[in-house]
């Protein structure tokens, strides 16, 4: 296999279009008498549903249908949990709320119209009496009793789960020093740029409902969607368009893309739906939402000797896709990347009258990680240790891979040592020290955080995954030459038309531009699974390169029977096979077909060139379609399909650190350095990784600083819009210096372990460390987040 | 009840009768199909929907179409010039500025238009000039590189005259 593409920084095929603003997004997608859905939301975040008055809506201008819960409660089936944990409460969660909203943003109606501002006026003109409940607002007062959202199971407690292996009692009794924290991880909204979008048309003659949706996961949303809406799934067709970014919030299966589905099929004709901000900051998935109490243990020198979390994860007010689950991949990270003899997690599941917790870029990593970094900080405090030396001093060595981990993970491989040494390297950390000590003489303000973290990627084996944790890829030689790939995973910015391009025309030794990567059509693509997890390319990729093989094979006994020679004397090298090896030349790119002039009838395909010692991948296809010369019992065409089943996850880590200076008189905050040295294996396209760690970052940033979804106490929303909920902006972030270590991961061929959620993963703690850091001369051993500027000013000016 | 606007985009003049309360974006998205410019925030925070009117960068989704009648509007689907990319469409390109793509278009324009106010600006200018949108994929560090990319490009043409 060749290395012109691979490993190199390929720009993107995806771009020309979306520079333009000629790519398609769901908007985008204009149908002749398209209708047009807009949605009437609960404003109380607990209350009765007495009555509803529908009749002057019906009767406004442009006003199609209008219909509430007592229209779809026998027509449409519960929007799907996918987790499963023993003994765990799943409500009942219909498309529209009936006799009780439990949030704000709990869809209650639907409107239909001739077009947008007709159905949100006549939203106004439908008339809800309600009575007001009193609100499970604060998870751990919902935990503790307090209001009941669920009069049958007497308590908001969905489940409760333990794990973890070790005797934590024992663990924790033995050590020198047991240090406990308190640790918020605060809502936050994943706040894609672009939000949720339906459109749903449905052909009555044949029968055929095909739904164009925002969403991660085209395969797994049609199944659900034909189990809710009752028809069958090989009637259904989910295509995703361009995705204007997901993040977790597009993993999911929506209320609104069932009610989409449905309203086509009532009326025969397009129904659109976009979503507003307002909507997606009320109704689309949040994530993070985990209060927890932290315990650690070590002895006088720094080693963990056991880890205990108690926490209590805000659900919100119904399971989504994989509400549930979320805080189980924090109980399985939270080892880090440390040697941790006895590890705990308790956590309680809590439903709360707010919209559901879910997967949100990292999903429950981020949570793990920033626990047992926040911990390894508070023990090198206590110990007066620098937290570098207390990380070194816990990382296994490599030779201790595959490494077990007391939370029951095989790590499959690392080098923590080596990616702490180059960031280190890097910033000059102890040049920094020595700085922060002169400016703090000075009266400067000065914090520098270092966060060493691993993380779980490219989910996963299916035995640990709720529907499926293999993806799949068909890989076909057209009959004019040009290569096509089909993937079950669903990128949505992450530019795999290019990188899986990369490997297939590496593989194939052809020219990129002659392969074609296309994804998000159920009726077009074999079943696959999505783009979540950091799984796309460790997964997905990993099928592509298997598919190739297999229709490699495929075109060798093509070509040896064509060069009339054996399979095991003909070579492969740069598109085309050969009978002696030695002589295979460095053809490259696959030439255009050319057909005679005068020769063919106009329409004919052209005849395979098979003279001679070598004959091309071009030549094999058309052979393959022209199928008068194949070998004996051979299939004619040339397609490929492979469904890979990852044997484990992948584990990427990393080092970041973050060096921030305070002022004193505003409490504003800016960095000073910010230094990341991560590994994620094998590198297709360094440019997209880069791009993913700064993405990464930056989220984490805002996380740390900025972000936060807060419901008041009467679980209103408070921060309904980006002019309340604070994003990193361009002149909020600083520059990043980035490197890597690469340490290839023995789970795939390729030999990349994913790189989607590290920045999220690995950041979050070196700012809040960096911060922390900073203000220790105050005392300061622990803040939670977002650190805004108020809080730094109150503790600097001494004013609590 | 309706109005009728004159309004020309990107160099072909329309005239449409509209109602008073159609936003501008919607104006370009669905009456003229210029689905490019997109909706973020509906609140003029996140960029998404920036066009530029009669040379300025503005927020369509905030301002009425009947305020752009006699205006002339450039939308991302204007920017290229005789299918030859736009020096920021290219930088954008070149530098990995986009991953989902949904709020490159606004982007690109403030970027243009950041580039035709100061055609040398600093790191800091140029996040400056940018902080009026938002992007959630790239963590803006790319973009910048593209910009700068841009602005390089676009001296030295000025330089030789091209």
């Amino acid at each position: 296999m060749s290395n012109k593409y691979v490993g190199q920084r390929v720009k993107r095929t995806e771009d020309p279009r979306l520079i333009q603003g000629l790519g398609h997004y769901v908007d985008d997608i204009k149908l002749p008498d398209t209708l047009h859905v807009a949605f009437l939301r609960s404003m109380y975040a607990h209350a009765r549903i007495t009555g509803i008055d529908t009749s002057e809506a019906e009767h406004a201008p442009g006003v199609i249908a209008v219909y509430t819960g007592k229209d779809v409660v026998e027509k449409i089936g519960p929007v799907p949990c996918a987790g499963a944990l023993p003994g765990l409460r799943v409500p009942d969660y219909r498309v529209l709320a009936r006799d009780k909203a439990l949030f704000v943003g709990h869809p209650i109606a639907a409107v239909v119209a001739t077009d947008r501002y007709s159905a949100r006026d006549a939203i106004d003109l439908i008339m809800i009496d309600y009575e007001e409940l009193p609100p499970a607002v604060d998870v751990e007062e919902a935990a503790a009793g307090g209001p009941v959202i669920y009069e049958e199971y007497g308590d908001n407690i969905s489940y409760k789960l333990t794990a973890g292996e070790g005797d934590i009692d024992a663990a924790l009794a033995s050590s020198d020093q047991r240090i406990k924290q308190r640790i918020v991880h605060q809502r936050l909204a994943p706040v894609a740029m672009e939000g949720r979008g339906v459109l749903a048309r449905y052909y009555p003659g044949e029968k055929e409902l095909t739904l164009w949706s925002s969403t991660q996961i085209p395969h797994l949303l049609r199944t659900q969607l034909a189990i809710m809406l009752g028809i069958p799934e090989n009637k259904l067709r989910v295509i995703t368009p361009e995705v204007g970014g997901g993040f977790g919030s597009k993993l999911n299966v929506y209320a609104e893309e069932a009610m989409l589905g449905w309203i086509s099929m009532q009326l025969g004709k397009p129904v659109k739906w976009i979503e507003s901000r307002r909507e997606n900051m009320q109704a689309t998935i949040h994530g993070r939402g985990q209060v927890g109490y932290v315990e650690i243990g070590c002895k006088d020198d720094g080693t963990v000797t056991g880890l205990k979390y108690d926490v209590f994860a805000d659900l919100g007010a119904y399971h989504q896709l994989l509400t549930p689950a979320i805080p189980t991949l924090t109980g399985l990270m939270l080892s880090g990347c440390y040697k941790i003899p006895a590890i705990q997690i308790n956590v309680t599941g809590v439903f709360t009258n707010k919209m559901s917790t879910d997967a949100y870029r990292g999903a429950g990593r981020p949570e793990a990680t920033y626990v047992v970094e926040r911990a390894l900080d508070l023990v090198a405090a206590e110990l007066g240790l620098d937290p570098v030396e207390v990380r070194r001093r816990n990382f296994p060595a490599p030779e201790e891979f595959p490494f077990k981990t007391a939370t029951g993970l095989f790590y499959d491989s690392g080098e923590y040592e080596g990616a702490l040494r180059k960031a280190l390297d890097m910033a000059g950390y102890d040049q920094l020290r020595k700085e922060q000590k002169q400016a703090r003489e000075e009266g400067k303000i000065i914090g520098i955080g270092v966060s060493t973290y691993v993380e779980i990627c490219a989910l996963g084996p299916s035995q640990a995954m709720p529907a499926g944790g293999w993806e799949s890829a068909t890989v076909r030689i057209e009959p004019t030459g040009k290569v096509t790939v089909l993937t079950g995973a669903s990128p949505h910015g992450q530019g795999q038309e290019t990188s899986f391009a990369q490997i297939v025309a590496d593989q194939l030794g052809v020219a990129l531009e002659d392969v074609t990567v296309i994804h998000g059509d159920t009726s077009i693509v074999q079943y696959g699974i999505g783009t979540f997890g950091s799984r796309a390319t460790a997964v997905g990729g990993t099928a592509v390169h298997f598919a190739v093989e297999k229709l490699k094979e495929k075109a060798g006994k093509i070509a040896a029977h064509l060069l009339k020679s054996d399979v095991s004397s003909v070579t492969f090298n740069e598109g085309r096979f050969s009978k002696q090896a030695a002589r295979a030349a460095a053809a490259g790119e696959v030439p255009e077909p050319v057909v005679p002039a005068g020769q063919a009838p106009a329409g004919a395909l052209p005849e395979p060139d098979t003279g001679g010692n070598h004959v091309s991948l071009q030549d094999i296809a058309l052979a393959a379609h022209i199928a008068r010369d194949l070998p004996e019992d051979m299939e004619p065409g040339l397609s490929a399909t492979y469904f890979f089943e990852p044997k484990n996850f992948t584990f990427p880590f990393g080092t970041h650190i973050a060096v921030v200076e305070i002022d004193r008189d505003t409490g504003d905050l800016k960095f000073l350095r910010y230094v990341a040295v991560d590994d994620c294996g094998r590198v297709i396209n360094p440019m997209l990784v880069e791009g993913q760690i700064h993405g990464g970052i930056v989220q984490a940033m805002g996380q740390a600083l900025y972000e936060e979804v807060v419901y008041d106490e009467q679980g209103q929303m408070v921060t309904g819009t980006l002019m309340d909920y604070a994003l990193p902006r361009a002149s909020t972030t600083p520059w990043l210096e980035l490197d890597r270590t690469e340490t290839p991961t023995p789970v795939n061929p390729l030999g990349v372990k994913g790189v989607g959620e590290a920045g999220t993963i690995g950041a979050t703690p070196a700012v809040v460390g960096a911060v922390v850091d900073a203000l220790s001369p105050f005392g300061v051993r622990h803040l939670d987040m977002p650190i805004r500027p108020e809080a730094i000013w109150r503790i600097v000016n001494r004013q609590n | 009840m309706k109005k009728t606007v004159s309004i020309n985009v990107n160099g072909v003049a329309h005239r449409n009768e509209v109602e008073p309360r159609l936003l501008l974006v919607h104006y370009l998205r669905d009456t003229l199909d210029l689905t490019g410019t997109h909706i973020g925030c509906e609140t003029s925070i996140c960029g998404a929907c920036t066009v530029m009117i009669d040379g300025q960068s503005v927020k369509s989704c905030t301002m009425f179409a009947v305020q752009a009648d006699g205006a002339s509007v450039t939308t991302i689907e204007g920017l290229a010039r005789d299918g030859e990319l736009h020096a920021v469409q290219e930088g954008f390109w070149e530098r990995h500025g986009l991953q989902c793509g949904y709020c490159t278009p606004g982007m690109i324009i403030s970027a243009a238009q950041l580039l035709e106010r100061n055609p040398d600006p600093t790191r800091d200018e140029i996040r400056h000039g940018i902080e009026g949108n938002l992007c959630r994929c790239t963590g803006y560090q790319h973009i910048v590189e593209a910009v700068e990319y841009a602005a390089r490009k676009m001296k030295t043409e000025a330089a030789t005259g091209d």
